[in-house]
């Protein structure tokens, strides 16, 4: 290695260079195109999910990134280093994984002291540093027990303790939350939150659950096909979705077509009233009749037929409605209103927006 | 169900009414399904050992060569006293665990190869290929091999041709093991394969993920998941060279006697009671090695 090009690695490192970058990424198995044209910078310290329905590829760009996978084109780097070629035991990742992959033949604390082990760290540190992940991951002396011994949530936990007593650069999360219970899982939501801000390291996450994605992520990545529609902070991508697909994945698709072009509301933002009411100034109205009513508890989901043609989605609270009151609704004739501001001209073919910032 | 139970043809009727009385007594199911083989089992099976353990303590008056029904240690004293039935006895341990050992790193790629590696098609044709031998007779194949390993056999025509000296492994303890090794190199491989297969990749990601090289991957990953395997093939190829009697007597030599060649013998003068006792020891030695295998916690990752 010359001078010079040490002086140009030091100065890449003591730039702020992405914790991930991927630059022309292409993988194909046989004729399936995974991945084409993928290009995606994840800053140090942000918690940044891949989102998208099964086989858009978000999976395949995780694997990519773990060293799973090789590229057929393009670029890997993590901290400004070029891994592309580098093996994953060589990378300064490390992967939770669907199935948890927890070896079934080691105890809790065998199997989080696996990656220390292989490091080659004494006895005494990796005593330590085990009992330390298995605290802050709320599992305190479960390290004697095998993993079949765990209920579900806890080999999740031991998962994430594995990968993060070995204090990588990046954390990869591969779809974690999956075979968890709704209430757990909104659990581990908030607490894989609250530990991503406390240790400051980098997480990518996979998941197909758009509510996940808005709830946790700092910034996401929406996938389609193999490629990236949109990328943006939750905000971002829920209130102005790049094109027709961000705005079916990413909340309700509710898109009517007016004069040509096609045009999403989401659906809280639409205020329902009689047929018969007078239209406030300034709003855009639309009349049209209910011709479904689903009861869901804290809201109630009303599907309007719209007299000018299409179908629009509205949500209430069920403030002072009970459900039978909601579901006498059916059938009636009602004008939907909403603010020009929250009708979104999105463009109506789905895959042939490239992402925006 | 009560309808579909009282309509169609009486056929079909008699058939739901017979499986509805199933259904409400499930110890009349599982007495029907399980009689057969306890019946086998417990007469067959047990019997036969329970025969073999009591008979081995009779023995033969040596004045009227007939059996005697009394209790004696008698066979067992004269196992325990003669060094040549010792020599024996070790022989074909010995010869057990080199055959287990060979066929265990033998099988031990092959089965990783066919499992996690090759193509469909590939593992198609190394299954027939592994299974191929036993689809012909075991003596056949020992007697083929008498011929390759024969002094002017193929072996030495080959050796010869090339001009090398004559390999001289006819009649011999090598040339047991070889042949050992290769009939039960089968059931090495099956089993071997089974655990292989059964170990989802996510395992060997996260192995690596954590910085394991290959190396270290299969021996902290790989081999203790693959050891229900390895220890189901060991049982099968130690337990069959252990009581085997044909492969010494046709490609072994004049020192090359196992227990079961004893065995044979003794039955043959006829001494019953006495062959039962030597066939005792490879029971107990079976018994110890699963015993052994438990305690190594061989079946833990079952």
């Amino acid at each position: 290695m010359s001078v010079q090009e040490r002086t140009e690695e030091r100065h890449l490192e003591s730039s702020p260079a992405p914790a991930v970058s991927l630059v022309g990424i292409r993988k194909a198995y046989g004729d399936v195109v995974a991945v084409d044209g993928l290009d995606l910078e994840i800053p140090v310290g942000e918690f940044f999910t891949l989102l998208g329905p099964s086989g858009s590829g978000k999976t395949t760009t995780l694997r990519l990134i773990a060293g799973f996978e090789r590229p057929d084109e393009g670029r890997v780097e993590l901290g400004g280093a070029d891994v592309t070629n580098r093996p994953p035991y060589a990378r300064d990742v490390n992967t939770v994984f669907q199935d948890y992959a927890l070896f079934p033949h080691m105890t809790v604390a065998e199997n989080v002291a696996y990656g220390l082990r292989v490091k080659g760290i004494g006895k005494a540190e990796r005593k330590a540093r085990v009992e330390d992940v298995l605290r802050r991951m709320r599992l305190p002396g479960a390290g004697g027990r095998k993993p079949s011994q765990l209920s579900g949530g806890q080999r999740q936990r031991v998962a994430l303790a594995r990968a993060l007593v070995n204090r990588p650069q990046v954390l990869l999360l591969d779809e974690p939350l999956g075979a968890l219970d709704l209430k757990l899982r909104q659990e581990m939501q908030l607490f894989l939150k609250s530990l991503q801000q406390d240790l400051g390291i980098t997480f990518v996450y996979v998941t197909h659950d758009q509510d996940e994605a808005l709830t946790m992520s700092d910034r996401l990545a929406v996938f389609d096909r193999g490629r990236i529609e949109q990328i943006g902070s939750p905000a971002e991508v829920y209130e102005r979705p790049a094109s027709a697909f961000v705005a079916g994945f990413v909340g309700v698709s509710n898109v009517i077509e007016r004069g040509g072009k096609s045009f999403a509301v989401r659906p809280e933002k639409i205020r329902m009233s009689d047929a018969g009411a007078e239209p406030a100034r300034g709003e855009h109205a639309e009349a049209g009749r209910i011709r479904e009513v689903v009861y869901a508890g804290m809201v109630t989901r009303y599907l309007v037929e719209l007299d000018r043609g299409g179908e629009l989605q509205v949500v209430r609270q069920n403030l002072e409605t009970s459900s039978a009151e909601a579901l006498d609704q059916q059938g009636r004739n009602v004008i939907l209103e909403w603010r020009p501001e929250h009708q979104l001209e999105i463009d109506p073919e789905p895959g042939e927006t490239e992402g925006e910032q | 169900m009560i309808e579909a139970a009282e309509a169609g043809p009486p056929l079909r009727r008699a058939r739901l009414r017979l499986s509805a009385a199933f259904w409400r007594r499930p110890w009349l199911k599982l007495t029907l399904l399980l009689a057969l083989p306890a019946v086998a089992f417990l007469l067959v099976y047990l019997g036969s050992l329970v025969a073999l353990f009591v008979s081995a303590f009779w023995h033969v008056d040596s004045f009227t060569g007939k059996v005697v029904h009394a209790w004696s240690w008698t066979n067992f004293s004269t196992l325990w006293h003669d060094h040549t039935y010792w020599r024996i006895a070790f022989r074909t341990l010995w010869m057990a665990a080199a055959v287990t050992l060979t066929d265990a790193v033998l099988a031990f790629p092959l089965a990783f190869f066919m499992a996690r590696v090759a193509p469909r098609r590939m593992r198609a044709l190394l299954f027939v290929l592994v299974l191929l031998p036993l689809w012909s007779s075991y003596l056949v194949r020992i007697y083929s091999w008498r011929l390759i390993l024969a002094k002017d056999g193929a072996l030495n025509w080959a050796l010869n041709g090339l001009g090398l000296p004559d390999a001289g492994l006819a009649y011999t303890n090598t040339a047991m093991w070889i042949v050992f090794s290769y009939v039960w190199l089968p059931f090495m491989v099956l089993p071997v394969y089974a655990a292989l297969e059964r170990i989802p990749e996510s395992y060997l990601e996260a192995s690596q993920d954590l910085g394991a090289r290959a190396w270290r991957t299969l021996r902290t990953v790989i081999l203790p998941l693959a050891l229900p395997g390895l220890v189901a093939g060991s049982i099968f190829t130690f337990s069959l060279t252990l009581g085997d009697f044909i492969t010494p007597a046709l490609v072994g030599g004049a020192g090359s006697s196992f227990i079961g060649n004893i065995v044979e013998t003794k039955i043959g003068q006829p001494d019953i009671p006495f062959a039962a006792a030597f066939a005792t020891v490879p029971v107990l030695v079976m018994a110890a090695y699963l015993v052994i295998a438990k305690r190594l916690g061989a079946f833990e990752a079952l």
